[in-house]
């Protein structure tokens, strides 16, 4: 049974610097990692004897514009299929230098997944075989899920935001 | 005046074209197959883009989003009690198991703990449809080898389940059945009935099935050895589900992080050994039998008590209280207008899906909509496997490798 008190520390000693920002909300064990660690600590997570965090479930982006210098982040979840744990790495990169190193050399699965978070934050996965948009069209010129477009029409007047939700 | 020789030599002479001198050259030129967007052989709306070099496919090249409908930007102006609409529109076949996933990720962010007969009552539900979507799969895996009967016999089933859907919240399809903190509604004793008689009908039918196709010799031949996949690179590829079981692997979610009462029912996981097209096709076949065993447990053991969790204001409120009761009233209103704040938080759900691991990972602010909704759609995550999978075999064999993956168009483009 891994706690997360055991990996975060293995962590920490292994990188040191480079890892901050540990955090286990509804006890999955969430941590930043800057750009230039974040493959070697898949490969070290993916190849460690006891952890053997060697699936990756979920890579996904998100928009945070109001947090100048770290606009952007990429959240991947991964687990250990045999010993049950989960953990949450994240990666923070700033509006305008947003490249982050691709994962596909570890894993075929994050293809797809990267391919998507580009196609919708405009993410640039440095080394992806691939990197085009997936599920909208080639001709779109903007990248959808960021905050700044927002979904309603924001020059309707009848439906305020403090009413209605937002 | 006749000018031409019109002898029968000279008229076959000039009518037959010059041969060129010696053998016949063969050119090794690939040809291009374009299968979908639509074609009735892949069920839902997505292109391949295959290179054949005669009979043998060499690449595939896929493109999907055709029925993209946004569901994740939808979900950041929408409060959460109507997201799970549209949890229902991504695996269609299944759309329990991804209403009770989002409810269950949302009770985990709220901290409301269900009634155990809500559990209950979730888990009969989300087993039957784990039963409706691999009927489906099966009997369309059928079709597409060419033996239409066995679907035939299945969908009268499905449609059965269907009823019982119908007796627990009034929809077929786009089910959004239960609410967050529990059910909309108890058991019904016409819903018991319906799933007794479910319970007792299925098990005949599927046995005929099997009968009709577990070992019949053209059968096992289209199957046998099509389209394996190591568990390696299936678990490099993300496989999850019944795929991944296929291949050996006996990873199930709910054994593995039991949700919703899981851990009180006994039940197998069935696993196969080379990951082929037959190995999907029986480890469904068994899960079958495996959910039927598991409603069962469930509809005997069901316990009394409240459907649904004390929490007011996050539970809509049964209609008499609305009418009667001012607090309801407030409740009422304020859940239905969306003006319910979530606490901040980041949480990461999984259901065992139809297909795998169907995942919600939401990070909420405090707001009434949730700041970011990710989910994790299986099929698109193993979808991408599909060319290395069919690299090397027959455009025929390649539609039998499809329609075992069951991509689900939906859950592919969310």
């Amino acid at each position: 049974m891994l706690t997360n008190e055991a990996v975060a520390q293995d962590i920490i000693q292994q990188f040191g610097e480079a890892v901050s920002e540990f955090d286990d909300p509804f006890d999955l064990l969430t941590l930043t990692v800057s750009r230039e660690k974040l493959i070697p600590l898949l490969q070290y997570l993916k190849d460690h004897k006891t952890f053997q965090i060697s699936f990756l479930t979920d890579l996904t982006g998100v928009h945070f514009p109001d947090s100048p210098g770290r606009e952007f982040c990429v959240v991947y979840h991964a687990h250990s299929l045999i010993n049950n744990y989960r953990i949450r790495l994240k990666v923070f990169l700033a509006e305008n230098d947003i490249h982050v190193p691709t994962a596909t050399i570890l894993y075929e699965s994050a293809n797809w997944m990267e391919r998507e978070t580009f196609d919708f934050f405009g993410i640039l996965f440095d080394g992806h075989p691939k990197l085009q948009r997936i599920l909208n069209m080639e001709e779109m010129d903007y990248f959808p899920m960021r905050k700044q477009y927002p979904l309603e029409d924001g020059t309707r007047e009848d439906k305020i935001d403090a009413l209605f939700g937002r | 005046m006749v000018t031409e020789d019109l002898s029968i030599d000279a008229v076959e002479a000039r009518n037959t074209p010059a041969t060129p001198e010696g053998p016949i050259q063969y050119v090794n030129e690939l040809t291009t197959l374009n299968l979908g967007p639509t074609h009735p052989a892949t069920h839902g709306i997505f292109q391949n883009i295959l290179q054949m070099d005669g009979e043998k496919i060499v690449s595939g090249e896929q493109t999907i989003g055709y029925i993209h409908r946004a569901f994740e930007k939808i979900s950041e102006r929408r409060p959460f009690y109507q997201i799970k609409a549209l949890t229902d529109r991504m695996n269609y076949c299944s759309s329990p198991i991804n209403n009770f996933g989002w409810d269950m990720t949302m009770e985990k962010l709220l901290g409301v703990e269900v009634p155990k007969r809500a559990q209950y009552i979730r888990v009969i539900m989300m087993e039957l449809a784990r039963i409706s979507d691999h009927l489906i799969c099966n009997g369309i895996l059928g079709v597409d080898a060419g033996a239409f009967t066995g679907f035939l016999y299945l969908f009268q089933q499905r449609e059965e389940i269907y009823e019982i859907y119908e007796e627990m919240c009034g929809a077929r399809l786009t089910t959004n059945m239960g609410r967050v903190g529990g059910m909309e509604r108890d058991l019904s004793p016409e819903a018991i009935r319906k799933i007794r008689k479910f319970i007792k009908n299925f098990p005949p039918v599927m046995r005929e099935f099997e009968k009709l196709f577990n070992r019949n010799r053209i059968f096992m031949d289209r199957l046998v050895d099509v389209g394996p996949i190591s568990a390696e690179r299936a678990l490099n590829y993300g496989f999850t589900g019944p795929n991944l079981r296929a291949a050996g692997v006996d990873y199930d979610v709910r054994v593995m992080n039991p949700y919703s009462s899981y851990e009180d029912f006994e039940f197998d996981i069935p696993v196969g050994k080379s990951g082929d097209t037959y190995d999907r096709f029986m480890v469904r076949n068994e899960e079958i039998w495996q959910s039927l065993r598991i409603v069962e447990q469930a509809l005997e053991n069901l316990p009394e008590g409240p459907y649904y969790a004390d929490a007011p204001e996050y539970y809509l409120p049964p209609k008499q209280e609305v009418y009667k009761n001012m607090e309801a009233l407030i409740y009422h209103f304020k859940i239905v207008m969306g003006e319910i704040d979530a606490p901040v938080g980041e949480v990461y759900h999984a259901v065992e899906g139809g297909n795998g691991e169907l995942g919600f990972y939401l990070i909420s602010d405090g707001g009434r909509a949730p700041y970011r909704l990710h989910f994790r759609r299986p099929c698109f995550i193993y979808y991408q496997a599909f060319p290395e999978m069919c690299k090397g075999t027959t455009l025929s064999d390649a539609i039998v490798i499809m329609s075992s993956l069951n991509v689900i168009a939906g859950e592919l483009d969310a």
